[in-house]
């Protein structure tokens, strides 16, 4: 095929067969990309997500729920247009199609529709009034403890620092927050995100999605102070404890420490060693270290074994003082504890890109993260636009334009996608639009039943289903 | 005047504990137009010192004993109902005063909700408990069994903050955390499952959220009802009080620079290195050496140097020539030049944004990469004083400031340095970076070391400028100063400062010494 032809770019294009393997140029450019969005890119899930049930047909619903969500596409050249808005899944996939942007963000669902703002004037008349919880982790806020890459590069060295901030957020999200509806996903480059969609999370305040990220922030500074770490108290609170017990230590100790060789070299070591604020117990370690210029006599890892001796002498019984002992838990925590973006969280009206855009840098689609499987998530392997395409021609032309992402790489992850988080979410939408339609019902048969009657209290338990009706 | 008393009937023995006020009605008294005002200033001297306190880092037992002392020197009275009366009739004034735009808005809300948690704090535990049902709390007390289950966690938690678990018989609340948004932020509630397990001595958090909230919407509701109806009807008697009010205790944002005052590219290194507050200081040295900064510092500084003068082309040109190392020209226009033109109002809702404050810089979060904040606070100390040392500070003074910043009075850090690096003393303190700027340019000029003597002129006419601004924060040091400079200033008969003088008839109110103590 040539390349005129593979930027043909259009829906009936005929490629030759296998011997033309990787001839799709590698990259990124609008012509594969208007073949994914017109194929592959899953219009309808996204629409179904972010109707969050009101697409049914029950009385409750919510017409006007999806047309107030913001969108905002930033096209070829920059250009980049906010408060778009869609009524329907056609509009949407229509403006996708025609606009063909090179990223979609997601912004949150306003009191009114994006595209009359204009119309209504006076403060807190436009406003947000829902929106996920977001969270986004990116690995260039690592590079203080990274040595192997810098920047934007990632590799499977220090990804696993992504892995184990999925982890322990996921766990705090679940088990300490009671939320359900969690959708991890890849930015596409160096990082994830998080989607947090209970309807109780969507409807947060600003104030209450600060708690909940201050409540997971420990990381506490920049180049200009040198203990970024601080866990006062002799005791951890259990939220850190266990992220310590059960993701950080363990992996601090088996693979950051040794694959990132922290310990081998002076100005490596010396980074730890700052951060132990009693300056005779580092110096102490320090002549340990510099002296032992050969290899020490074990054949283990000589980062290990130095590990084990900064923490016998920090933790030994005859460090008196609280901060001493605390500074293991610190120089783990400063290394591995997730960094997280404060103020994308913090704001309702944050645009965050959706899944399942492609990243222009890289052509990586961002697909969704498996959190109960996240170490094997490698992002070297996620799927390409150009391989997408690829894919696509060699099955060659087929009659059913259904589920064309089925035949290709992206398949598994549309899957996951459904199964795992879209019909669970759904399921539980439909459910809350019932029961408090329900509630509402009732709550105005109370009322009317109590005003004519003057006698009878009737009490609805909505979690129950039953009425007791008491006679006063 | 009718008695006016709050009631709880306390649920175990009858008897009636006297609580504070909740605000949740107007009173339905009749009140002399004189104690409208009276009662008002009263109050918001109360409230100017708790925002002053606040600003300047107060540790929450010097904030109680601030409001304690405030609220004795401004508030109290022999009688207790009249109290009761004044404390209730001078919020529902100050409602109308600040309900009127949502930076007002805002401040009064955190100013009032502090009031309120710190004079909770003084209630006896029956009290607060008679108050906690006034709110009708979403709160279960914690079943024995449960609380055997989760203990503990309990004791963890109380541990990791130096607490130790109360008694056996501790009572604890379950909430939905979302109700304690600032135990959760300070991990210092154990949460399961969306609860989020509240200690006696935390409820405190729990019922000023509520207070806050309730007043926020009475605030959106009082204004909606000032500008529909009442405004108009009391256009001759009430209004020009409530107006006056306002705009008394309010100073210069700087967000408008005169004219006169402007600075271009090549002053800025000059003027950096004799004027600017450290906190700027250091981003523009960051600025320099590194090409770049993150979106947190060009905010802050952008800002500061639009009110110091910058004008937008010259800031464009500016930060286009600092980048460009590292930026090439077509990128910046892409990806920069929106936002620093949107910062001086061109473009999306034309906002023009005002330059932060101190208190505003005090209360951000610099990350990995940031430069931005406030030095004193978010340095270490090490590298605070070599920072000093560089700005020229002798070693005695960087001691006292050193001193300062450990006991988090950040403002005061930064007075001492200004005073250390002027050699002349700053009784007003320092609450803004370009009010840092221009103390600084004015004492640079009257030793004839000043590059524009506009700048006196343009202090002056800040002064004097009445518009409604949006920084509220140092408005109470302000005050002081604006008779001082009355009695000091020649006007040097410049169009803009002349005419702005003439303008101030209608803040005359200002000039009488009953408002501004």
């Amino acid at each position: 095929m040539t390349k005129e032809e593979a930027e043909n770019g259009r829906d009936d294009m005929v490629i030759d067969g296998a011997e033309q393997a990787n001839a799709i140029p590698d990259g990124f450019n609008a012509n594969y990309l208007r073949i994914y969005y017109g194929k592959l890119f899953p219009h309808a899930d996204m629409f179904k997500w972010m109707s969050y049930g009101n697409d049914g047909k029950h009385p409750a619903c919510d017409k006007s729920y999806f047309g107030r969500r913001e969108f905002s596409f930033t096209l070829e050249n920059d250009i980049y247009i906010r408060f778009q808005s869609f009524n329907s899944v056609i509009e949407l996939e229509n403006s996708i199609k025609e606009k063909c942007p090179f990223k979609i963000d997601i912004g949150p669902v306003y009191s009114v529709d994006p595209a009359k703002r204009h119309a209504y004037a006076g403060d807190n008349v436009f406003t947000p009034v829902e929106r996920e919880v977001v969270f986004d982790i990116d690995i260039t806020d690592y590079d203080d403890v990274r040595y192997c890459c810098t920047g934007a590069d990632v590799c499977l060295e220090c990804w696993p620092l992504m892995t184990i901030a999925i982890k322990v957020i996921d766990a705090a999200l679940r088990d300490d927050f009671g939320f359900n509806h969690i959708l991890w996903v890849y930015s596409g480059r160096r990082g994830v995100h998080c989607w947090v969609c209970d309807g109780k999370a969507r409807r947060l305040t600003n104030e209450q999605r600060a708690a909940i990220a201050d409540y997971f922030r420990v990381y506490k500074g920049n180049e200009n102070s040198h203990k970024k770490i601080s866990l006062p108290g002799p005791v951890l609170h259990p939220f850190l404890a266990r992220s310590y017990t059960e993701v950080l230590k363990g992996f601090f100790e088996a693979k950051l420490l040794p694959n990132q060789s922290l310990l081998s070299s002076e100005d490596r070591y010396e980074k730890i060693l700052e951060m132990i604020p009693d300056a005779s117990v580092a110096s102490e370690l320090r002549g340990r270290w510099q002296d032992n210029k050969r290899a020490s006599m074990s054949k283990d890892d000589i980062n290990l074994v130095r590990w084990d001796q900064l923490k016998s002498v920090l933790q030994s019984g005859k460090q008196k003082t609280q901060g001493i002992r605390r500074c293991v838990e610190e120089i783990v925590f400063s290394f591995t504890y997730p960094r997280l973006d404060m103020e994308v969280s913090k704001h309702m009206n944050h645009l965050l890109k959706a899944p399942f855009c492609v990243h222009p840098k890289t052509g990586r689609v961002c697909v969704p993260i498996d959190p109960n499987n996240c170490d094997e998530f490698d992002p070297t392997t996620v799927p390409t636009l150009s391989q997408l395409v690829e894919e696509l021609n060699r099955e060659g032309l087929r009659q059913d334009a259904e589920n064309e992402w089925d035949r290709t790489s992206l398949g598994d992850s549309i899957k996951f996608f459904r199964t795992t988080f879209l019909q669970p979410l759904l399921k539980s939408c439909k459910e809350g639009i019932e029961s408090s339609y329900n509630a509402k019902l009732q709550q105005s048969k109370n009322t009317l039943s109590w005003t004519r009657q003057g006698f009878f209290l009737t009490a609805f338990s909505p979690l129950a289903g039953k009425h007791h009706a008491w006679l006063i | 005047m009718e008695v006016v008393q709050s009631h709880r009937k306390s649920s175990s023995n009858n008897v009636t504990v006297s609580t504070l006020p909740l605000y949740r009605s107007a009173p339905p008294l009749e009140v002399r137009l004189e104690d409208f005002e009276l009662f008002a200033m009263d109050r918001l001297r109360v409230l100017k010192g708790i925002s002053d306190g606040l600003g300047r880092g107060k540790k929450p037992e010097e904030m109680e004993k601030l409001v304690a002392d405030l609220w004795k020197a401004n508030m109290r009275h022999p009688q207790a109902n009249e109290e009761a009366n004044k404390d209730i009739i001078s919020h529902f004034v100050l409602r109308l005063v600040y309900c009127r735009t949502e930076e007002l808005r805002k401040w009064f809300l955190s100013m009032e909700t502090t009031l309120f948690r710190y004079r909770f704090r003084f209630e006896s535990s029956e009290a607060q408990r008679a108050l906690m049902s006034e709110f009708k709390l979403p709160y279960k007390a914690v079943s024995n069994a449960e609380f055997e289950s989760v203990k503990d966690k309990l004791g963890q938690v109380a541990r990791s903050m130096g607490q130790t678990l109360a008694s056996a018989d501790a009572i604890f609340y379950k909430v939905p955390f979302e109700e304690v948004p600032e135990l959760v932020a300070g991990r210092r509630v154990f949460i399961c499952k969306g609860h989020a397990y509240v200690a006696m001595n935390q409820v405190v958090s729990l019922v000023v959220t509520q207070f806050r909230s309730y007043l926020s919407k009475a605030l959106i509701l009082t204004n909606r009802k000032w500008t529909s109806t009442v405004r108009e009807q009391e256009k001759d008697r009430l209004a020009p009080i409530v107006e006056a009010l306002c705009t008394s205790y309010l100073g210069p944002d700087y967000s408008q620079p005169n004219e006169a005052g402007e600075i271009s590219v090549k002053d800025i290194d000059h003027i950096a290195k004799t004027s600017f507050p450290l906190c700027m200081r250091h981003l523009f040295e960051k600025v320099r050496e590194d090409h770049h900064l993150k979106h947190g510092g060009r905010m802050q500084l952008g800002l500061f140097l639009k009110g110091v003068g910058l004008k937008l082309d010259d800031a464009l040109a500016f930060w286009k020539a600092e980048f460009a190392p590292k930026v090439s020209a077509e990128r910046f226009d892409k990806e920069y030049a929106y936002n620093i033109r949107h910062n001086y109002g061109r473009e999306g809702k034309r906002t023009d944004y005002t330059p932060y404050s101190c208190q505003k810089i005090i209360s951000s979060t610099p990350g990995v990469g940031d430069h931005h904040g406030c030095p004193y606070r978010h340095f270490s100390e090490e590298n605070l004083r070599a920072a000093l040392v560089r700005m020229g500070v002798s070693s005695r003074a960087v001691e006292d400031v050193v001193d300062k910043v450990r006991n988090r009075h950040y403002q005061l850090a930064c007075t001492l340095t200004f005073e250390a690096v002027h050699g002349s003393s700053c009784d007003a303190g320092i609450n803004h970076p370009n009010q840092y700027f221009i103390d600084s340019q004015r004492i640079l000029q009257s030793k004839g070391l000043c590059l524009h003597t506009e700048y006196c002129v343009i202090w002056d006419t800040f002064e004097y400028s009445l518009q409604l601004t949006q920084s509220l924060q140092w408005m109470s040091l302000y005050v002081p100063i604006w008779f001082h400079s009355l009695a000091e200033f020649d006007i040097k008969g410049t169009g803009a400062a002349g005419s702005v003088f003439t303008d101030t008839t209608d803040g005359g109110g200002s000039l009488n010494p009953m408002l501004i103590q």
